[in-house]
């Protein structure tokens, strides 16, 4: 099984968010990265694979230099080699130019697998990998929480995750699937894991490399400015012994909030 | 401009409120330049289903009826809807944001070269762009953003986020029926698992009961669903709850579960998370119940009570029943 994990580095989720003076993007200094939380159980998921049914475990990222130890970070969980999209034109690279990068540094390597997070929990867009399988024209699941490789590595069959309920999908294989929570418990890595992963290879692509350039990085989507959220400002607390408490409750929820 | 597609949504034989609420917002942004709003509905046996936009504001429904488009695909769905926008070439196409959106939407974008933005809380039309507005980071901060390139442009819309008023005046859509496009489904649905049929799905809930911590383990929550019962409320819950098996992770509300946006959020035992708030902080009020008074989603929360959740609860119950019998 050759398995590819499409890994984005994020901010912290406990991290602040500062606003630069630009208003287009996020202060980064003094925010720690991590690796989206859920392209931690697309690794967990394609290392369990291996260990099952043998092979590779490639782990891809586009990102900025900073993105390298999010890579290492898989590596040491156990995943066998990095490639890292990396080239000053990628910097504003949006969800549909990811994708499309993403294709086309793919198109030249060999997979059964490639598994992404269900989303980035940094732009939410919920895009790149139902738009990478489009640019491999090979079949997708998303939001799976469970994963089966069949006994002729042909196909896999997946639970996902479908308004009140699951659906049980097969899909033959190459395909891609997008990970959600649920679908297993990601290890930490271990010290040994650390240690090796530090010999691991990274191998970086330009756009040269990706063969792209000018307008295949263009945006489709364009960011006119980032605001913080409105802040939410503490309400009442209401006093009282709890029955005269929830009364009151219920009186305010009717006449001032009209929530009922 | 030549119009808004609405890709309607269909869960259980009936049109998802979402996709009314999408047909309003396609309306208005239709009433600046009088341009058309079409609904695309796709399924099997939905001809009956295609009457009820034009009360919403829509001009035309196009009915992709066919056998194959049942069960939902992936294939099918991009196949069919990629075709019939090439047709009809609409300027923009919406969808409310759900997991069916999700998986079609960045799909069919991707295949018509364009991007999309996802989960948008405020939409328009800015110098004939599609521009939308929507949480990043956690919903600490929000973004404003629109689509370059060609057209069409896409965007999924939250739901609740507009309302599905009626439109004035009301208008009666044109029903065309389109043979749809058919290519093969390379994926096969083996089984489907109801597990809240019939149930208010969360995302989509005007009101939400939701525990933590406090509720202390999984027969607790029926104090909840009691709550929940009366309010015609969903069921939500925080990672706390989920992570130690309470409830399944479908109920997970915040950064790594959903996004929610109810008229009233009742937190009950939660102590409010930014990654909690992530997930449920535009909702409209929130009440918080818990015996912490530092928890910090008294912060957040419109209204708080202090106290055992395990005596209030119970009490708001009642006093509820009695508030609505009236």
């Amino acid at each position: 099984m050759n398995i590819i994990v499409c890994m984005k580095q994020v901010p912290d989720t406990a991290a602040r968010i500062k606003i630069k003076g630009d208003g287009k993007g996020i202060e980064t200094s003094g925010v720690s990265y991590v690796v989206n939380p859920y392209d931690e159980y697309a690794v967990e998921e394609a290392l369990r694979l291996k260990e099952k049914a043998g092979g590779e475990v490639v782990v891809i990222s586009l990102g900025p230099d900073r993105a390298t130890e999010a890579i290492r970070t898989c590596l040491a969980m156990g995943a066998d080699r990095g490639v890292h999209l990396k080239d000053p034109s990628f910097e504003d690279a949006d969800p549909f130019v990811t994708a499309q990068l993403l294709a086309k540094a793919l198109s030249g390597m060999d997979y059964d697998l490639i598994l992404c997070g269900k989303q980035a929990v940094d732009d939410n867009a919920c895009f790149v990998g139902p738009a990478l399988a489009e640019g491999l024209g090979i079949p997708q699941a998303t939001v799976i929480t469970k994963l089966t490789l069949a006994e002729d590595a042909k196909s896999v069959t997946v639970e996902r995750e479908v308004e009140g309920g699951r659906e049980v999908l097969q899909l033959p294989l190459p395909a891609l699937v997008t990970a959600q929570k649920g679908l297993n418990e990601p290890r930490y890595a271990s010290l040994p894991g650390i240690m090796k992963a530090k010999k691991k290879e990274i191998k970086v692509m330009d756009a040269a490399a990706v063969g792209v350039s000018g307008d295949d990085v263009k945006q489709k989507i364009e960011t006119v400015s980032l605001s913080p959220a409105p802040e939410r400002t503490a309400g009442k607390i209401i006093p009282g012994e709890p029955s005269e408490a929830v009364k009151e409750l219920v009186r305010l929820l009717k006449e001032e909030a009209k929530a009922l | 401009m030549s119009g808004v597609m609405v890709i309607a949504e269909i869960k259980e034989g009936k049109v998802k409120k979402s996709s009314f609420e999408v047909t309003a917002a396609a309306r208005s942004l239709c009433d600046q330049s009088g341009a058309e709003v079409s609904v695309a509905l796709a399924g099997s046996g939905v001809e009956g289903l295609a009457g009820e936009f034009g009360t919403y504001g829509a001009d035309k429904v196009y009915l992709l009826d066919d056998p194959k488009l049942q069960p939902y695909s992936t294939d099918g769905f991009t196949a069919a809807l990629a075709r019939l926008i090439e047709e009809k070439s609409p300027d923009a196409v919406l969808a409310g944001n759900s997991i069916l959106a999700r998986d079609l939407l960045p799909r069919l974008a991707a295949r018509l070269g364009s991007g999309l933005m996802t989960d948008c809380i405020e939409i328009s039309i800015e110098d004939g762009h599609l521009t939308g507005l929507y949480p990043v980071y956690g919903s600490k901060a929000r973004a404003k953003a629109r689509c370059a390139g060609e057209k069409p442009h896409f965007a999924t819309i939250r739901p609740n986020v507009i309302a599905a008023e009626a439109a004035d005046p009301p208008r009666s859509a044109a029903v065309e029926k389109v043979a749809p496009a058919l290519e093969a489904v390379r994926t096969t649905v083996l089984d489907n698992i109801r597990e809240t049929g019939g149930k208010v799905e969360l995302t989509e809930a005007s009101v939400i009961v939701s525990g933590g911590r406090g509720v202390k383990n999984a027969e607790n929550f029926k104090i909840l669903e009691e709550l929940a019962a009366v309010l015609g409320a969903a069921i939500g819950a925080s990672r706390v709850a989920v992570d130690s098996g309470w409830r399944s992770h479908a109920d997970q509300v915040g950064q790594t579960g959903k996004v929610v946006n109810p008229r009233l959020y009742i937190a009950c035992g939660i102590s409010g998370s930014v990654q909690h708030l992530a997930g449920m902080g535009t909702s409209r009020t929130i009440v918080a119940i818990n015996s912490d008074p530092e928890a910090p989603i008294f912060e957040k929360a419109d209204y708080g009570i202090v106290g055992d959740l395990f005596t209030v609860v119970p009490l708001l119950t009642e006093e509820l029943k009695k508030a609505l019998d009236n």
